[in-house]
């Protein structure tokens, strides 16, 4: 009955709808901004921005271009830290090989993960993630190798490519810049390539794609390996910065906050997950000594951008951006109306 | 000839520690099979996974544990009180809040109630910390009694009952009786139920309420063997989903069996192999996965 409405409630494809010219600026703006950041804000703040930019961005591809919410994207973030953490500080390899480690771990992992969890759809597949990533939890806090409740402390950064010093704070974030424009950039060009059309025609139409031949179980697996391979490059990057891996990495909770971030920044957007990471950990930092009224803050946003709030900032954005300049053309385009979601 | 004998002697635990993990396997999953079946119902009616089921039964608790710390209310009366405030609190937040989202995709209903379920942790949280406070079993249930292989202590008896009584009397009210008749069949087709003169959007908001309610009624019986803690529904919660992903929520009596044996499985677990009894539930549900994906009672997903 509201098929229609209920399969574009979760992420309508949301052309920005920026004209080349347009976008080529913004994305020039935004590099200009990204280079001059750490000499006006704290640097490990934007660092820890990037990383859970692109840790959001990598659930971002499963829920906003598939439909399959993960609710336990932690377990990559967190194995990959923990690996990394552990091929860096107890067996001194540089951090290159640390990182690559921890990724291929996470995405061993998510082929693990994704092809149990792709048997079942909707809500039952977001809590078989929940329960496998719960799993990753409870091995993290049993293992012997992950510290339990301390986890790995004092992970050395190291130096890339034997040469340059991470524990410069400047280095270490254009390093980290670096990953996170790679990760973007994989991302990118996913969604755009014709892999990720067909994704977009599964998140609207299963059965459709079925029918068109599509084998849409190999498509979603793939996805989801994409997707928690970028999440264990986030983890793994995390962990240099901060020089640990811990069990807030692997809980729940985590892997509610990724949900969070892209919900806020505008799910199936492509730059909304970068403006709700960034926000979040803002809100974080600067709450931080109001303890866990924090939680209690997520919550509301939660409880906020599910009821009024759902196209995200960037969505709304996209939103507003439309509908003001179709008010100037006398006809507006009808894929672009066909595209508003939720009205 | 029998020399095998004392080694295998050696390898089976004795029957004391055995019954012992067994019985707190049996309670276990008395707390698994009432909460599944709290969600098994909402889920029926509403079409949402209630993720504040967990923070539900953790307020439960804390009702109990208010009303006899401060108002003098003791254990008997909280096991009808506490269900009845979180009943009432889960029909203003349905009213208010859940009855927004059931014309969205299902997945808004679970990211609302996870939100809720931040919010009512957060706030005991900040109130009580992490630990937990002890709740006295009632003097009624206090001591134990010998069954001749192991000592049964009394509460442990009365809650294992107790929550067989709840769990099949929910069965028995939505399967056997004519309210429950009407639950499903607006579950199948609200529309023809509504055109039939009986209020469904009503029907829908008391159902939440009697999940919510089941939920605190199952935190009150908890109290008194774990600690009234703030942290003890997230806990919990998770494990009820790979029960209710390995039972399915197609049926009420599926949500009942698969947590009651799941919780033994998971005591003898604790036996066997003290490492996996954390874990064991969702190797079961990954291997469910493999084996029979709609899950043992389920419907197709």
């Amino acid at each position: 009955m509201a098929s229609a409405e209920e399969a574009a409630a979760i992420a309508a494809p949301r052309a920005t709808g920026l004209s080349p010219r347009w976008r080529f600026g913004l994305t020039v703006a935004l590099l200009a901004v990204a280079v001059v950041a750490p000499h006006l804000v704290y640097p490990v703040l934007l660092m820890q921005g990037l990383c859970f930019a692109l840790f959001a961005c990598a659930f971002n591809l499963l829920i906003g271009y598939v439909g399959l919410l993960s609710f336990g994207h932690a377990a990559f973030m967190g194995s990959a830290a923990y690996i990394t953490a552990h091929v860096v500080k107890a067996w001194g390899f540089g951090p290159l090989t640390g990182i690559l480690t921890g990724t291929a771990v996470a995405a061993l992992l998510g082929t693990l993960f994704g092809w149990l969890a792709i048997r079942r759809q909707g809500i039952y597949f977001a809590m078989v993630t929940l329960a496998l990533a719960q799993m990753i939890y409870f091995v993290a806090l049993q293992a012997r190798f992950t510290g339990g409740e301390d986890g790995i402390q004092a992970v050395p950064r190291g130096y890339l490519f034997g040469a340059i010093d991470l524990n410069h704070s400047l280095v270490m974030y254009y390093f980290v810049l670096a990953i996170f424009l790679v990760g973007y950039w994989i991302i990118y060009r996913t969604i755009h390539s014709p892999f990720g059309q067909v994704l977009k025609a599964i998140r609207e139409n299963e059965p459709r794609a079925v029918s068109l031949g599509y084998k849409t179980e190999r498509y979603k697996l793939l996805a989801f390996i994409l997707s928690a391979t970028l999440a264990g490059l986030a983890g793994s990057t995390k962990t240099l910065v901060f020089q640990l891996a811990s069990l807030t990495d692997v809980t729940w909770q985590m892997s509610g906050e990724v949900v969070l971030m892209t919900l806020l920044g505008g799910l199936g957007t492509e730059f909304g997950p970068v403006v709700g990471a960034f926000i979040l950990v803002a809100m974080e930092n600067y709450l931080a000594r109001y303890g866990s009224w924090v939680t209690v803050i997520e919550g509301v946003i939660f409880v906020f951008c599910v009821l009024v709030f759902r196209r995200g900032v960037v969505g709304e954005i996209i939103h507003l951006a439309r509908r003001f300049t179709s008010d100037r053309s006398p006809a507006p385009p009808p894929a672009a109306a066909k595209a508003a979601p939720g009205e | 000839m029998l020399s095998w004998l004392p080694h295998i002697a050696i390898s089976i635990p004795p029957t004391q520690a055995l019954f012992g993990q067994l019985l707190i396997g049996l309670i276990n999953g008395a707390f698994y099979a009432m909460l599944s079946l709290g969600l098994a119902v909402i889920f029926g009616m509403l079409n949402i996974i209630n993720f504040a089921h967990g923070a539900q039964y953790m307020l439960g608790a804390f009702c109990a544990w208010f009303a006899l710390t401060y108002l003098g209310i003791n254990y008997w009366a909280a096991l009808i009180v506490a269900p009845i405030a979180v009943g009432v609190i889960g029909i203003a937040l349905e009213r208010l809040l859940l009855r927004h989202v059931y014309r969205l995709d299902h997945l808004y209903g679970l990211l609302l109630t996870f939100g809720l379920a931040l919010i009512i942790e957060g706030v005991l949280r900040n109130y009580y910390g992490s630990s937990g406070q002890p709740y006295n079993i009632p003097s009624a249930l206090t001591g134990a009694r010998n069954l001749g292989f192991m000592y049964l202590p009394n509460y442990r008896a009365w809650v294992i009952f107790a929550s067989l009584g709840v769990c099949f009397g929910t069965w028995f009210l939505i399967e056997r009786t004519r309210l429950g008749s009407y639950l499903r069949a607006a579950t199948e087709n609200p529309a023809l139920v509504q055109a039939f003169g009986i209020n469904v959007p009503r029907m829908v908001m008391l159902t939440y309420g009697f999940g919510a309610g089941l939920a605190a009624l199952a935190g009150v019986m908890a109290a008194p063997i774990y600690e009234v803690s703030p942290l003890m529904g997230s806990e919990i919660i998770v494990v009820v989903f790979a029960v209710v992903v390995i039972g399915g929520m197609g049926s009420i009596m599926g949500a009942i069996i698969s947590g009651f044996v799941l919780g033994v499985v998971e005591g003898l677990t604790k036996v066997f192999y003290p490492e996996a009894s954390t874990t064991v539930i969702f190797v079961v549900m990954a291997i469910v996965l493999l084996v029979k994906p709609a899950g043992f009672f389920g419907r197709t997903a």
